[in-house]
Formats: structure tokens, C-alpha cells, sequence
């Protein structure tokens, strides 16, 4: 087995997008993140790389635009607000269907807000990161592992259905370090026909756009995305099931929450209540399946969230509404702790009597 | 099924994280479960500094501490914020050189090492953090010593070799520290 290494969770990723064969980044610092583009900083020169900080986050996501076009593997980071700037391009890039990776190292808004960790940013990555009909694939590690893991699998992914891909992590995941087992470094040679690659005058122009001044011609790019769409939400949604076989009382929780929640579920079941958890791990697309079979069995959901509750409405979706979903959360960089979702799970074992 | 849950505290420029990912490279070579999470702010010297780790035999859960079973308190007010947070039966180190009062709570086990003075005497003043852990590993025994050369050197770069032995003899001023 591979060497073990103690990493930063930010780094992780870093190393995990080289490894990935992703040689381009440009970004611009921001707290709790920076480790990401330092990292970058230091490793991109030494293997021939591109580093680039950016005058702006505006800018830096229109390089990643840039580099997308040609083929080639390439990624942004950002916490929250500088995620906001970002928007606008990241929507030309789902426009345009350029695969690339932004990453959201989430600290407490709204605003300039925090810079302490949060997860409120679930609406923004999950519904509206940018203006027009698009979606991204978003995935939510809660691991260090899992930031390094999912960095490979959204580049893989991201290429696959030509859709950009996010990792939507928090500060505490980018902040910790435990042991990583890093990926085997790939050379990733680009094999896209629609890139733009020179044509040697050998064959037609290949055209980067999201510009369709003909309404009819722009809504067809709209059905066949979300065509692109649907085959996602049917082969890649990716959730844990944690003590869920005989669980009454489902815990939806994910990264750096499913953390906490588990050590309550664990002190729970020491009193004997009989409490799993649905981690989801593809924030979009939503794990509805697992939800909707735990809502015929189960009697209550918490969902526990660092935010004033954003993902509990998809888990209300996914579970038709036919059991009660209440709400565990903290919010502006503040953890809920393993007491307080103790004590929401006790409240829902009690009143349901 | 051992798991210690350790809170090292003080102020910024004492290095309560390097200590901390010292325990953690240590915890790691011992193939132990582990997660090291520091506090984080936009000072770099002077404003409070703490680091969480946790070291297990099983899959650390959440990686905040917030009972420590083994605290650190590396100046006066993170022994005030975090006494009353430790776990029934856990120990609380006190770097007595700095903290001139003692530890309220009689359900816990104290210990008073003067770090920073004992720092000075060997003459590296700024390895009390060091000197801290050595207690710690003594009395609380998360992880041993053996090797510990070793784990030292996953932290201390190549460029500052010659640190290493004067971080392991701090450590040892620590360990074998009576009183």
C-alpha cells in the first residue's frame, strides 16, 4: 500500500489535481483557502506547471475559461465571497460545457462575513452559482482522504459530461490534517475533439461560446445539457450509509457535519436509540434513492448543517414529506457540537412516541 | 479502543501547532488514527492559538475537541477558557512559568512545569512548547518516545537538520521533569 502522509486538507487537494495531471491554476488569495494556491505556488514551477494569481477572482476564472478551451486540466480555488465573484464565469463555463474544477473552501456569510468554517453555500452550488439553466457536479468530502479522492473523481467526471465540477468543502476540512494515502500521479494527455487545439488547417474551427443570439438554437443547448444532466442524476449520485439497518431516526448530514453527527450517533446508540445517518457525498446530484427508501422506514430526519438550513430541503424533497425533518444547525462559523445533535436526536426519539 | 482528545493552547509564536503536528507525525508512524485541527485567524504572533488533536485506535469521529481528556495551557487565559472544559478524570498541564495560579478543578489531575524558564536555562528560549510535550507524552502516554527522533524530522525541514536534536533534547528536559 501506498505511504501514508500527514497533509492539510487544502494541500490534499493541491496535490491531488497535480496528480490528477492538472497543471494550470490561477486564483486569489483568500483565507480559509490559501493553503490551495500556496501549495500551488510552490509545486506548479518545479514540474513545468502554470501558477498564476490573478488580479482578481474575475480574472482568475476566466483563465480557467481559457486554459478549459484547449483541452487541458485546469482549476480555481476560493472561499465564499470570492466564490460570488466567480459566478458569472463559472456560468460561461457551464454555458460554453467546458470541464474544469473550482473548489469552495466555505467560511460564514453572507457578505464579507467570517472566515471561520460554514456550509452555507449549499444553495449557491447546488441552485444558483450563476445566472441561466445550469448545473454543476458538486461533491462534499469529509475527509482529508476525501478531499483528495474527490479532486481526481470531479476532474474524471468534469471531462466525462463536459459539466464543471465543484468540491464544496469548508475551513475546518481545509484547516485539519490526518492521514492521506495520495493518489498515483496519471499524465493526463487531453483527448477532446471540441477543443481548441490549432486545426493546421487540416480541419474546421472548433468555436469556445456561450453567445446563441438565436433563441431557438440557445434553447437547444439547453436540452441537450440537461439531457447531460439527467444521465448524472441517474449513474453518479455517491452517499454513505451510516447505521442505517435497523435506524429509526435518520441523520442527513455532510462533510464536516457528518463528522460531528457521527459521534453523536455513536454516544445515541450507547443510550439505545436507533439512529444512522445518509452522508450525502455528491451534493448534486442529491442523493434522492437512499432518502426515499429511509423515509418509508424511518420516523424522523435531523438535518445537521452549518447554515440556517439549506440542504434539508432537498432532503424534504427526496423524502416526499411523508416524516417530519427537523433542523440541528449553527451558522456564521460556528460547529454545531456532538451534545447539541445529541440532543436533537433524543428530541426526535422522544417525540415520536 | 483508546482515543485521547488533546487541546494545546496559548498565544501566538509559542508553538502550540508545531507541538501539535508533532504528536500527530508521532501518532502517525505509531499507525494510530488521528486528526490535528488547528484554530486559525488572521493574527500571526500574539492573538490566541490552539490545535485539537485527536489520537485513536479507531476512526476519529469529529475533529473539533471540545472536552479534552489532556489540556495544555500555555498562558493564563486558555487555562481560564478551557479548564472548566476538561473531561472528569482528564490532566491539565500548566506552563507554571507563565500561569501563576493554579488549577481549580480537583477531579482532573494538574501538573506545573515551569517550560518557559527551563527553556531559557537549556538556552533555547523558544522551545518551552517542546518541553510541554515531553510531559505530556510522559503522563499521558498517547504516544511514546521511541522513535521519536524520527517523527521529528517529518516536521522540521531538511534546511533546519540542526534543530532537530535541540527540539529532542527540549522534549527529554520535559519528559524526565519532576515536580
Amino acid at each position: 500500500m501506498a505511504e501514508k502522509v500527514l497533509m492539510k486538507g487544502n494541500e490534499a487537494i493541491a496535490e491531488a489535481a497535480i496528480r490528477a495531471g492538472c497543471m494550470h491554476y490561477f486564483g486569489y488569495p483568500i483565507t480559509p483557502q490559501t493553503e490551495i494556491a500556496a501549495y500551488m505556488a510552490k509545486r506548479m514551477p518545479k514540474i513545468g506547471g502554470v501558477f498564476l494569481q490573478a488580479e482578481s477572482e474575475i480574472a482568475a476564472i476566466n483563465m480557467v475559461y481559457g486554459v478549459a478551451g484547449t483541452g487541458f486540466r485546469v482549476m480555481t480555488s476560493s472561499s465564499s465571497p470570492g466564490i460570488s465573484l466567480k459566478g458569472e464565469g463559472i456560468s460561461y463555463l457551464a454555458g460554453a460545457d467546458l470541464p474544469a474544477l473550482i473548489v469552495n473552501v466555505q467560511r460564514g456569510g453572507p457578505g464579507l462575513g467570517g472566515i471561520q468554517p460554514s456550509q452555507s453555500d449549499y444553495f449557491q452550488a447546488t441552485r444558483g452559482l450563476g445566472h441561466g439553466d445550469f448545473h454543476l457536479i458538486v461533491m462534499a468530502p469529509a475527509s482529508v482522504q476525501e478531499m483528495a479522492d474527490m479532486t481526481a473523481k470531479c476532474f474524471d467526471l468534469s471531462d466525462k459530461y463536459r459539466v464543471p465540477a465543484m468540491i464544496l468543502a469548508d475551513g475546518t476540512l481545509g484547516q485539519m490534517m490526518e492521514p492521506v494515502v495520495l493518489p498515483e500521479p496519471t499524465e493526463y494527455k487531453p483527448d477532446k475533439p471540441w477543443a481548441v487545439t490549432g486545426t493546421n488547417c487540416e480541419r474546421k474551427h472548433n468555436i469556445i461560446n456561450s453567445l446563441y443570439l438565436k433563441p431557438e438554437e440557445l434553447e437547444k443547448t439547453n436540452f441537450e445539457r440537461f439531457e447531460r444532466y439527467k444521465a448524472i442524476e441517474e449513474n453518479e449520485p455517491l452517499w454513505e450509509e451510516f447505521m442505517m439497518d435497523d435506524a429509526e431516526i435518520c441523520v442527513a448530514a455532510f462533510g464536516i457535519a457528518a463528522r460531528v453527527s457521527k459521534n453523536a450517533i455513536m454516544a445515541a446508540r450507547e443510550k439505545g436509540i436507533k439512529v444512522g445517518m445518509i452522508r450525502p457525498i455528491t451534493l448534486w446530484p442529491f442523493p434522492k434513492k437512499p432518502f426515499k427508501a429511509a423515509a418509508d422506514k424511518c420516523k424522523a430526519f435531523i438535518s445537521v448543517e452549518l447554515s440556517m438550513g439549506q440542504m434539508i430541503e432537498d432532503v424534504q424533497l427526496a423524502t416526499e414529506c411523508k416524516v417530519p425533518v427537523t433542523l440541528c444547525n449553527r451558522a456564521g462559523g460556528m460547529i454545531p457540537s456532538p451534545e447539541e445533535v445529541l440532543e436533537a436526536i433524543e428530541r426526535a426519539a422522544g417525540g415520536n412516541k | 479502543m483508546a482515543t485521547t482528545q488533546i487541546l494545546i493552547a496559548g498565544f501566538g509564536g509559542q508553538g502550540v501547532l508545531f507541538a501539535g503536528k508533532c504528536i500527530a507525525y508521532k501518532g502517525l508512524e505509531e499507525g494510530k488514527q488521528l486528526s490535528w485541527l488547528p484554530s486559525y485567524g488572521p493574527e500571526m504572533r500574539g492573538g490566541t492559538a490552539n490545535c485539537s488533536v485527536i489520537i485513536s485506535d479507531t476512526p476519529v469521529g469529529s475533529p473539533i475537541v471540545s472536552t479534552p481528556d489532556v489540556l495544555t495551557a500555555m498562558n493564563l487565559p486558555s487555562l481560564d477558557k478551557y479548564e472548566d472544559a476538561t473531561a472528569k478524570g482528564g490532566k491539565i498541564f500548566v506552563d507554571s512559568s507563565l500561569i501563576d495560579r493554579k488549577v481549580n478543578r480537583t477531579d482532573v489531575d494538574a501538573y506545573y512545569i515551569p517550560a518557559t524558564k527551563l527553556a531559557n536555562d537549556a538556552g533555547f528560549p523558544t522551545l518551552a512548547n517542546m518541553i510541554m510535550m515531553g510531559k505530556m507524552i510522559k503522563e499521558a502516554g498517547f504516544v511514546s518516545m521511541d522513535g521519536m527522533k524520527e517523527a521529528l524530522s517529518h516536521v522540521i525541514s531538511a534546511k533546519r537538520a540542526d534543530m532537530l536534536d535541540i527540539n529532542l533534547k527540549a522534549i527529554e528536559i520535559g519528559y524526565n521533569y519532576e515536580g
